[in-house]
């Protein structure tokens, strides 16, 4: 399993890119190979307001449907349209052409909450 | 990992060797996927697959008087049957609910195998001998026996395309001249034996291989190293599901259930009221006679979205519930989101517009004609 170290991660397997006052958001690797072959992915509107853990969107294997959370409180400000017309990218691509959303951080604070590489690793090792 | 509790089948180690993801499914860890269910999925229409379903029950009914017990258990018709052939049927309760499909093979004149879901394993057991026991004592005289033998068999499924030239590597017992639902008694390798049937669950041609169960991991380990070349990979419950679902193939627990009728399930075709009574009789004629309510039809999303199990269906005004999915998915074959659905007979028919609800959001969705998917050959 891949965590890169730039990252931030949630417990609900998301991962969050900060950069500045925005954040980008996608799944996990293991999110996705616990998913299996992603087939459908829904995402919010830009403009939506978010609190933080609200479920944002929805992203379906053959096998099972999952919803995906926000990190942080703010405003979608871009929407990855390209990835429900490509849904496999999830499972090719999960930290790179799959990011879901950016978001306007309401507030820089709440990216305490989230665990970095090393504690997501341990984490998702807790989880077996 | 910890003993889990659970049942596993004699090619447990096989699984984990080839790398398989082990689920909990009705009481048995089996791999739900290996490679994934996508790539298994194509395999097994493109060239072959290999299923492990071992967890089946297996039950021998046997002696003079098995013919006559089987016909009053299920409502196909038995007698029908030939020795080395094999014959779809359910199994209904005195409501004409389903205890469990299932299929009959007979291997001689008084000797039946008879095969059922493994979830339903010990529930259709017990109710096999409180029939047998009722029979008895309607029928003074009838002799035969009831013996649950799940535990002596591995079964292993190769379906495909591939199928027959790769099993035929690993038995002298010619294969060609095997119809569908016909079976042998056979060897493979040296000298176990099988019981190697035209049969299967994905549509495509294919045998399911019986064997004593401490034999199964060299038998599915030959099957591997002769069928990989040729393309044949191992297949998990996620592509046991999609591939059956392309054909709806109707799925206890899904499509089936104790309160499911079996005309408006599309199993009239087993269901033979007129060939003497049997259980359940009476109520499915009746409700024959009183006119059948909703029909199990197929549909195909025409928008984007998943349908699934227990999602509602509404008619196309968005108005009332009309019916319920039973089954769903993103259709790997075709790429196409299909589902199979209970409809209201009046909504049922092909090319009918329906709604299916997804998260609140209603998708339109349209009957078609099923099996979604027809082999090309």
């Amino acid at each position: 399993m891949n965590f890169p170290s730039n990252l931030k991660y949630t417990r609900d397997h998301e991962w969050a890119l900060v950069e500045g006052n925005v954040v980008t958001v996608g799944i996990t690797d293991h999110a996705q190979s616990a998913l299996g072959d992603v087939v459908y992915v829904d995402l919010p509107r830009v403009g939506r307001e978010l609190k933080s853990g609200e479920a944002f969107g929805v992203v379906e294997s053959i096998k099972a449907v999952s919803d995906l959370y926000s990190p942080l409180a703010g405003k979608v400000v871009a929407v990855n349209d390209g990835l429900p017309n490509d849904p496999s990218a999830v499972n090719k691509d999960a930290y790179g052409s799959a990011w879901m959303v950016r978001i306007e951080i309401a507030d820089a604070s709440a990216l305490n909450a989230l665990m970095d590489s090393a504690a997501y690793t341990s984490y998702v090792a807790s989880l077996k | 990992m910890a003993n889990s509790g659970l049942k596993r089948t004699a090619l447990f180690e096989e699984h984990q060797k080839l790398g398989g993801r082990l689920i909990d499914f009705g009481g048995w860890e089996l791999p739900v996927q290996y490679s994934g269910v996508l790539d298994e999925h194509r395999a097994c229409r493109a060239a072959a697959g290999l299923f492990d379903v071992s967890h089946m029950g297996e039950v021998h009914v046997e002696g003079p008087g098995a013919e006559g017990f089987l016909n009053y258990l299920v409502s196909n018709n038995v007698s029908k049957l030939q020795d080395l052939q094999a014959q779809y049927t359910v199994m209904c309760n005195e409501q004409g609910g389903l205890v469990d499909d299932l299929v009959i093979y007979r291997r001689s004149r008084e000797k039946f195998l008879v095969v059922v879901n493994a979830s339903n394993t010990e529930k259709d057991f017990s109710w096999m001998q409180r029939i047998a026991e009722a029979y008895r004592s309607k029928m003074t005289g009838s002799s035969f026996t009831l013996t649950n033998e799940s535990h002596r068999y591995t079964q292993i499924a190769i379906q495909g395309r591939k199928a027959q030239e790769i099993l035929q590597k690993l038995t002298t017992t010619p294969l060609a001249p095997i119809k569908t639902y016909w079976f042998a008694e056979g060897t493979v390798l040296s000298g176990i034996p099988a019981v190697l049937a035209r049969t299967g669950y994905t549509g495509e041609d294919g045998f399911e291989i019986y064997v004593p169960w401490e034999r199964g991991p060299e038998v599915w380990a030959a099957l591997i190293e002769v069928g990989a070349p040729l393309g044949l990979k191992p297949c998990g419950l996620g592509a046991r599901d999609t591939l059956r679902l392309e054909m709806k193939y109707p799925l206890y627990g899904n499509e089936l259930s104790d309160t499911t009728n079996p005309l408006e399930a599309g199993l009239g075709w087993v269901v033979k009221l007129d060939k003497g009574d049997f259980v359940g009789r009476a109520p499915v004629a009746a409700s024959k006679e009183a006119g059948l309510r909703r029909a199990l039809v197929g549909i195909k999303l025409l928008e984007r979205g998943i349908p699934r199990h227990g999602y509602p269906v509404r008619d196309s005004t968005g108005g009332e519930v009309i019916g319920e999915l039973t089954s769903g998915t993103q259709s790997p074959s075709l790429g196409i989101a299909v589902g199979i659905a209970y409809i209201n007979l009046a909504h049922a028919a092909t090319g009918s517009r329906v709604l299916v609800e997804i998260r609140g959001q209603k998708i339109p969705a349209e009957v078609i004609p099923t099996p979604f998917y027809k082999k090309p050959y």
